[in-house]
């Protein structure tokens, strides 16, 4: 019996290692920028393109700036979500859309509604690079000195926004 | 029907144009981008490096790159720049630091752990193999029965 014992004891430990490593998402990886000032930027906005929309404006605030495009399906799946979150009043979502077409971008919000106060446009993608953007959605949870306290890669869900960005608001808003 | 042979190739020289456009157009600079989008990671397609990769992301980060050669950015500054967006992980050899010594040291610790058992485990195997000690009487009976063997066959 104690023969199979040391092979049993790695055995386990070596399932509990790759067990672990199942349940982790390959595709989320941390960002350095979760705790920085978030990059500045000036960007045209999507409705009134003559106007800019720049987080200067938005300092002593917390807010959720979004990273959509119409083009993403992972949006389709969040835009509800966010428009619940939008109409709840709990906070001011901000959106950039990310690498897209003028009109296919302003259909698509006619569509779904939009849950967003301002929309600025990123048509290169250059503010995606500065924010470390890899794919849309993106969403950054921004505190009142403009600093980026949490990053969600991927879709919004109910439960996120539940159990993580709501919490968190709170709390900044209260900071 | 030499002005129809001109026109052929003004065309087709016009099509072949657009495709295969070279990175840049300074070669220096081709190298140097080059050089270091085999260093670094796509963020998308994450088995393949910027200079593999074909994705919209990894296009834009080439672009970028680009414009910071044609900057005279050194590579180290580029490197920066990039790892202060999207952290150690575009990398393709992390730096040796503090989260990161699991991933450096961690082979060599298994292979330590290897060694160690397999020398505890030769070690014991000598122990318990005894000697195997041979009577002459019994070295003469196996002469015997070799010589046996021989001569049957």
């Amino acid at each position: 019996m104690n023969r199979f014992l040391l092979p049993l004891s790695i055995f386990v430990v070596v399932v509990g290692f790759l067990g672990i490593g199942l349940t982790l998402n390959p595709r989320e990886i941390p960002s350095p920028l979760v705790g920085k000032v978030a990059p500045e930027f000036s960007q045209p906005q999507l409705y009134d393109q003559e106007k800019v929309f720049s987080p200067a404006d938005l300092k002593g605030k917390v807010w959720l700036l979004n990273f959509w495009a119409s083009w993403c399906s992972g949006c389709k799946t969040e835009h509800p979500v966010l428009m619940d979150l939008a109409q709840s009043g709990q906070v001011t979502i901000y959106g950039m859309d990310y690498k897209d077409q003028r009109e296919e971008a302003l259909t698509w919000l006619q569509r779904g509604g939009n849950p967003y106060s301002v929309v600025g446009v990123d048509e290169v993608g250059r503010v995606g690079i500065n924010f470390g953007v890899y794919g849309v959605p993106e969403t950054y949870v921004i505190d009142k000195q403009g600093v980026i306290r949490y990053k969600q890669i991927g879709p919004l869900y109910p439960d996120t926004v539940e159990k993580k960005i709501l919490p968190l608001v709170k709390q900044l808003e209260s900071e | 029907m030499k002005w129809v042979m001109l026109i052929i190739l003004c065309v087709s020289g016009s099509a072949w144009a657009g495709e295969a456009r070279p990175l840049t157009d300074d070669p220096v600079a081709e190298a140097r981008l080059k050089h270091l989008a085999v260093e670094l990671r796509c963020l998308v397609c994450q088995n393949q490096t910027l200079a593999d990769s074909s994705a919209p992301l990894a296009e834009d980060l080439r672009r970028e790159v680009r414009e910071m050669i044609a900057k005279n950015m050194s590579d180290p500054e580029i490197i920066e720049f990039l790892v202060s967006r999207y952290g150690d992980f575009v990398l393709y050899r992390p730096p040796l630091k503090a989260t990161t010594t699991l991933l450096w040291v961690g082979p060599f610790v298994l292979m330590a752990i290897g060694v160690t058992a397999l020398v505890m485990t030769l070690r014991r195997r000598s122990r318990t193999v005894a000697e195997a000690s041979v009577t002459d009487e019994e070295h003469r009976r196996v002469e015997q029965l070799l010589a046996e063997g021989e001569k049957r066959s």
